[in-house]
């Protein structure tokens, strides 16, 4: 796949195109490469990391570092850190699978995350040749490990808000203020802090944890990922050497953003490595808990809770690596050695970020679903700490708040759209006309269904514009509904594509595959037709309101399947399988 | 010092196993195939004997496609070349040795270490055979090997104790778990290991001396059954039921 060659294809541009006509990368079509890797994460975690679960969870702070180091020692920490600074500098896919990997353990991969990503890829992408020099190599190894200073008391999602104020003294920089929910803060030796020149300038500058006047405060006792170090700090005249201005003085907006952009999409895969791990438990619980003179995974509306279980990792998936290829082919073709490379690699980002929202949106939220309904299986049993699920349930809360919150993602999601569409890049549709029609195949249906949501959602979104303009995005609870279609619609389309492309493939589990795209369309199909019409109830009145109505039930083709068939007949094999059964390592 | 150490794929210890249709063999459907745990510690002492003294290593197997990316990752761990012997997996050990033989012949290895067994099969019987097929010493389950100029010293746990073993290189040594920790490879190391040499070549088809006639998974255990009453009642019952259900008494 080479999508950068290719014109028609720009964040954004899946709402516009024909399903199936873009190209779209599947966990599949992997590189032996990337699988063995992978390999290796696998074993990493299985052979190291989750058989001192509970010491990491207790907050053995020497512990997480010392299997950081171990992951040093076998390249882990150094996937995008450039060879010239003893990194690997390997493509995004293969770190999208190291990652899904060591999602499976919730604390440490928060550790993990912190340290390779927020932490160490503002020195790779903005640091000078003495900066990268110094510190690269010794992140890479795990020597040092690294973490990333935005927020403060009274600027989280408003990060520009910043108190914190850094003044020059000679040839020394002097910081003052503080900074909260600082991850790895309790053993990491640099951390990449942001703070105001003169007051006004918002800039980037890497603090060492000796330095004078850096203190680091106890830990917040958290609702989960409790074996993660969050600390608050606070700097009191703390005096730093003039070069550890990271970056330009006054740019440090587009290091927060652009590194927190990176670390969107990653999030994702953490998500899903969980949600697998979930799925198994429950399916095991299931499996031994008798009830009424069965098991209860018997029983319909626990099979229905397994298989949306599945279903959602399989979508995840899908759009996982599909947005993945699309920042891959652009960001790992530019090669570090090009003048400007970070700048362009960061580009090349910026063109995805709205998918990249999605995905950490759409992951996050299934794995919040999964999480809860692994504790619905469990009964009582699920309200014990004594069994999985209640970690689980308080573990993956965090994601729907870091990197960015969802609803901050929301709105990334419904700007791009609303900018995008107003300089004609995305021209919306608004008419009845020329409508999909059915083709052939076990998933003629589904696509369908996509296509007439792509044009509901397509609808609604012109016809809000229309009448707001750029305001539309002032009003967050209809922008919400546009960027909630567009991000439905991004996963379905993924979902059936990769089922397809599967099926062709003659897959060991394509059927699987096209009935968990089915299932998955069959449920979200009617909600996207419910935003739609409650996105033009938010702008429209009256005769246009009534006007577009009646236009919205051109869209409504989709005749329902009968779900619970579907349900069933997945359940079947992800009980027979014990495990959510498709595998790609 | 020339190493040559032998691999083979087994199914990994969590795999369902099922027999295939004719009765005789896996069927290879969701099996998924690791290296043989006890080849992962013949690897890893070739490893540590080329870091502490210099050798070279050769990965060798035996088998068909799928085999390759284990010795691709034995590559990865550090292996200087693998080589794939193209043949049909036929279950018999004889074979196997045979052809690991005729490619070790004549290349001068010092040592050649394998697994002591494979994992599953647990036959036991390759290690031997290639040692008497070569006419060379040899070793088998060893849990501690110290190579000395010429000469090997080997340890294996016997009954009761261990067993002290010396003697000649080179020589066939067939490791147990325990003689060491088998490492990770490294991602430096994976990505290394694509431009390493591997090597196939076509299997001299040799008569089989064993077939496997069947295969069987072990008869489904019947449910518990909780006896009623008291104490007594419960020792009369069961005793019954040991005297003439089970027949053990």
């Amino acid at each position: 796949m080479d999508v950068c060659t290719s014109e028609k294809i720009f964040g954004g541009s899946f709402l516009l195109a024909p399903i199936g006509s873009q190209p779209q990368f599947t966990p599949e079509e992997l590189s032996e490469e990337a699988r063995a890797i992978g390999k290796v994460a696998r074993s990493f975690v299985e052979g190291e990391v989750l058989p001192k679960d509970a010491e990491i969870d207790e907050l053995d702070l020497e512990l997480s570092r010392k299997l950081l180091r171990k992951g040093g020692d076998l390249g882990l920490l150094g996937l995008e850190i450039p060879e010239a600074y003893d990194g690997l500098d390997l493509d995004k896919i293969t770190g999208l699978l190291v990652l899904e990997e060591l999602g499976r353990q919730a604390s440490f991969s928060v550790s993990y995350g912190a340290h390779t990503g927020i932490g160490t890829l503002p020195i790779v992408y903005f640091g000078n040749e003495a900066q990268k020099a110094k510190y690269l190599p010794k992140l890479a190894s795990g020597e040092w490990l690294a973490a990333y200073a935005l927020t403060e008391p009274g600027a989280g999602s408003d990060a520009m808000n910043s108190k914190t104020v850094a003044t020059l003294d000679g040839d020394h920089w002097v910081l003052n203020g503080s900074k909260m929910w600082i991850t790895n803060a309790g053993f990491a030796d640099v951390f990449v802090v942001f703070a105001k020149v003169d007051g006004r300038k918002f800039s980037a500058f890497i603090v060492e944890k000796n330095d004078p006047g850096f203190f680091i405060e106890a830990e917040e006792h958290k609702l989960g990922i409790k074996g993660s170090s969050t600390r608050a700090m606070n700097f009191d005249n703390c005096r730093i050497p003039k070069d550890r201005l990271l970056g330009e003085i006054g740019r440090g907006h587009r290091i927060a953003f652009g590194i927190l952009a990176i670390g969107r999409f990653k999030l994702g895969a953490g998500c899903n490595g969980i949600a697998k791990e979930a799925l198994k438990v429950t399916l095991r619980y299931t499996g031994e808990r008798a009830q009424f003179g069965k098991t209860i995974n018997n029983f319909g509306l626990i099979r229905k809770y397994l298989a949306m279980m599945a279903t959602r990792i399989f979508v995840a998936e899908s759009m996982n690596f599909r947005t993945i290829g699309y920042i891959n082919d652009g960001m790992h073709s530019i090669h570090w050695d090009q003048p400007d490379a970070a700048k362009a690699k960061l580009e090349m980002m910026d063109e995805f970020q709205m998918e990249a929202s999605m995905m950490k949106i759409w992951d996050s939220e299934a794995l919040g679903l999964i999480a809860d309904e692994s504790v619905q299986c469990f009964g009582g049993y699920g309200f014990s700490a004594e069994y999985a699920p209640e970690k689980l349930y308080r573990d993956n809360r965090i994601n729907r708040l870091f990197e960015g919150t969802n609803e901050i993602n929301r709105m990334i999601i419904a700007s791009q759209i609303f900018k995008k569409s107003s300089n004609a890049s995305l021209p919306l549709r608004k008419d009845t006309a020329d409508l999909p029609r059915l083709g052939d195949g076990p998933l003629a249906k589904a696509k369908q269904a996509v296509e007439l949501a792509k044009r509901q959602a397509q609808y609604a979104t012109a016809a809000a514009l229309e009448v707001c303009g750029q305001k539309l995005i002032e009003n967050q609870e209809g922008a919400a509904r546009a960027a909630e279609m567009a991000t439905e619609i991004y996963a379905m389309e993924s979902a059936v594509v990769r089922a397809e492309k599967m099926a062709t493939a003659s897959h060991r589990w394509s059927e699987l595959a096209i009935d968990l795209a089915k299932l998955f369309v069959n449920e979200t199909t009617p909600r996207i037709l419910t935003n739609a019409k409650l996105l033009l109830g938010e702008v429209l009145e009256d005769d246009a309101l009534d006007q577009a109505m009646a236009d919205m039930k051109a869209f409504d083709g989709y005749a329902p399947e009968a779900g619970s068939k579907i349900t069933s007949r997945i359940a079947d094999q992800i009980i027979a399988k014990g495990a959510y059964p498709i595998e790609y390592l | 010092m020339k190493i040559l150490v032998a691999l083979k794929q087994v199914p990994d210890t969590e795999t369902k196993i099922k027999v295939a249709a004719d009765g005789r063999s896996l069927d290879p459907i969701d099996v998924k195939w690791i290296t043989n745990p006890y080849d992962e510690n013949a690897m890893e002492e070739a490893l540590r004997i080329k870091e502490a003294q210099g050798a070279e290593v050769v990965a060798v197997s035996v088998g068909g496609e799928r085999t390759r990316e284990m010795l691709r990752n034995a590559l990865a761990l550090g292996a200087d070349s693998a080589v794939l012997i193209r043949a049909l997996e036929t279950g018999d050990p004889l074979s196997v040795a045979r052809h690991l033989a005729a490619y070790a012949q004549g290349k001068g290895f010092d040592l050649l270490l394998l697994g002591h067994m494979g994992f599953g099969g647990d036959n036991g019987a390759v290690g031997p055979m290639l040692a008497e097929l070569l006419g060379l010493a040899q070793a088998t389950v060893v849990t501690r090997l110290e190579l000395g100029e010429g000469c090997f010293r080997a340890e294996r746990e016997a009954e009761g104790g261990t067993e002290v073993i010396e003697g000649s290189l080179p020589a066939v040594i067939t490791t147990q778990r325990g003689l060491n920790e088998p490492r990770y490879p490294t991602l430096k190391g994976i990505i290394g290991a694509k431009k390493k040499p591997l090597e196939e070549l076509e299997g001299t088809a040799t008569e089989a001396a064993i077939s496997i006639s069947a295969i069987a998974l072990p008869p489904a255990r019947p449910e518990g059954r909780k006896l009623e009453g008291n104490a007594a009642a419960q020792a009369a019952a069961l005793l019954q039921l040991l005297r003439e259900e089970a027949k053990v008494i």
